[in-house]
């Protein structure tokens, strides 16, 4: 236990050392908070939807934390050849509490990460329709963060070298924040379109935290954090999988 | 301490390491010579539990890296050939967590770190980031490091490479006195000849994944008639010069070049 301890509060340590990094992450979050929650607000208001800026944020925030979870897995691909990765994996310790240490360590992060938006989005104007609810949305916070960080070890555990880092990008993280609804909604969409959210983790995370802060949902709450705590679960096991397969 | 008994690994139909044997007693200061590509990381990485041989035995300190892999990892310390240290942490926490992870007692960890940090002249800049250190104090950190729980047998692979004569020398200095006060075995592969014929106790020459030659530098500059270590080296193992395939590692290793500026 002192183990995943340690490397957990080594995470921890890094992100709060890396000030610049932390701001500059803060850059791209806002960007899409401001410019398309103020930008598409008008049409979004004469389509009868209401407030875009409001439905956007809980989308933000959760991009931030995908964004922020699944680096730190795919950080292994460095981290095992160029850093403090190899140190551990020739240390007497099970490989198991060498990647719990690493993904809640990750996952923590990224919930910090997710924190600093939330706080942007309140002072940009957004607000919770009860205030009962919002450590729910803390909940599907912590479990994006946990499902992210498992699937980034598994990935970054399976990867040999940079040229697929920019695939995995292009193919898999981009296209998991733009199919999870964080931008649009989910209802009456094209029906290959709606079957691909569908199949989007990050949708049920969105849409549960739509959920609880706005009382806007599509799936329902109890599906979202059923789904979202399966998957989570699956990705812990294959990325612990992947992750004891390591060779440096 | 360390024995190995015809000892094969193969990748497919390339064999890396044939049939190699040699003994390393308590206490001494083995280096482990060879062209790029001769084997003597494959070999490195069989004796420290990272990869499971082909055919052959190993035994560490009596015991087998397969079978008691977690055992073997108490009893040995390693430092890679790429670094291994958090940057973004100072020295004493590199420190903590090799202690923590290395299951060191709370007292003697803090006691042992503080020694080593001390002889590897490290102490003053305890508190400061790794990533600001220079080539030679990381790898002083990392060899202090190697020995904090306390280890009865040290792997150094390659480390030397691109530090300037003054921290070579020190490092080396540093090493041999550990090596005498707690008679640590040392296990260590370099590139430059006249190192190992002034630390090494003794020698074996790899090539091809053969073991060529193998005794105190003396026995194998009288055995091959040459009057210096490099050019034994050179009648052993020839002067073709051995162009390794760039695996995923040294693509990463140029990509790391590139943005860093050096190696290290």
């Amino acid at each position: 236990m002192r183990a995943i301890y340690i490397l957990w509060l080594r995470e921890l340590k890094r992100y709060v050392r890396s000030r610049a990094q932390i701001a500059a992450s803060l850059g791209q979050p806002m960007l899409y908070l401001l410019v398309l929650g103020f930008g598409l607000g008008p049409v979004f208001q004469r389509a009868g939807d209401g407030s875009y800026f409001q439905f956007v944020a809980p989308g933000v925030i959760g991009m931030s934390v995908l964004f922020s979870s699944i680096f730190s897995g795919l950080g292994l691909l460095w981290d095992r050849q160029f850093g403090f990765l190899k140190e551990t994996l020739v240390a007497p310790v099970p490989r198991l509490q060498i990647m719990a240490g690493k993904t809640l360590g990750g996952a923590t992060v990224a919930m910090i990460q997710g924190l600093l938006v939330t706080v942007v989005c309140v002072i940009a104007g957004f607000r919770p329709a009860h205030l009962a609810t919002v450590p729910i949305a803390f909940l599907f916070l912590a479990l994006i963060a946990v499902v992210f960080a498992a699937l980034g070890v598994a990935i970054g555990s399976s990867l040999q070298d940079m040229q697929g880092f920019q695939l995995i990008m292009n193919f898999l993280v981009l296209p998991i924040f733009f199919l999870s609804g964080a931008l649009f909604p989910l209802k009456g969409l094209p029906k290959l379109l709606g079957y691909v959210t569908a199949a989007d983790p990050l949708t049920y995370g969105i849409d549960g935290m739509r959920a609880v802060l706005l009382n806007l949902t599509h799936f329902g709450a109890m599906t979202d954090l059923i789904v979202l705590a399966s998957v989570g679960s699956v990705l812990l096991v294959i990325g612990a999988h992947r992750f004891s397969k390591i060779e440096i | 301490m360390i024995r190995v008994q015809n000892l094969v690994k193969s990748f497919g139909s390339f064999t890396a390491v044939n049939d190699v044997s040699f003994d390393v007693a308590e206490g001494e200061i083995f280096a482990f010579l060879g062209p790029n590509g001769a084997g003597k990381t494959t070999t490195i990485k069989m004796l420290t539990t990272l990869l499971k041989p082909t055919s052959g035995a190993i035994e560490l300190d009596g015991l087998d890296p397969q079978k008691h892999q977690n055992e073997t990892r108490k009893r040995f310390g390693i430092v890679f050939q790429d670094p291994s240290l958090d940057g973004d942490l100072t020295a004493w926490e590199n420190m903590e967590i090799h202690g923590v992870l290395y299951h060191v007692p709370h007292k003697l960890r803090h006691q042992r770190s503080e020694e080593l940090l001390k002889l590897f002249e490290l102490w003053e800049r305890r508190n400061d980031q790794v990533k600001k250190f220079s080539g030679g104090m990381k790898r002083r950190l990392e060899i202090a490091r190697g020995f904090l729980h306390t280890p009865k047998i040290l792997f150094l692979d390659e480390p030397t490479l691109g530090l300037d004569p003054q921290s070579r020398n020190q490092l080396w200095t540093h090493v041999k006195r550990v090596n005498e006060a707690e008679r640590v075995t040392v296990f260590l592969t370099t590139h430059y000849m006249d190192e190992a014929d002034r630390v090494a106790h003794r020698i074996g020459v790899i090539d091809h994944g053969r073991l060529v030659a193998q005794g105190t530098p003396k026995e194998i500059k009288e055995h091959t008639g040459t009057e210096t270590l490099e050019e034994a080296f050179l009648a052993l193992t020839g002067s073709t010069i051995r162009d390794e395939s760039a695996g995923s590692a040294d693509q990463l290793r140029q990509f790391a070049k590139m943005w860093t500026g050096s190696r290290r």
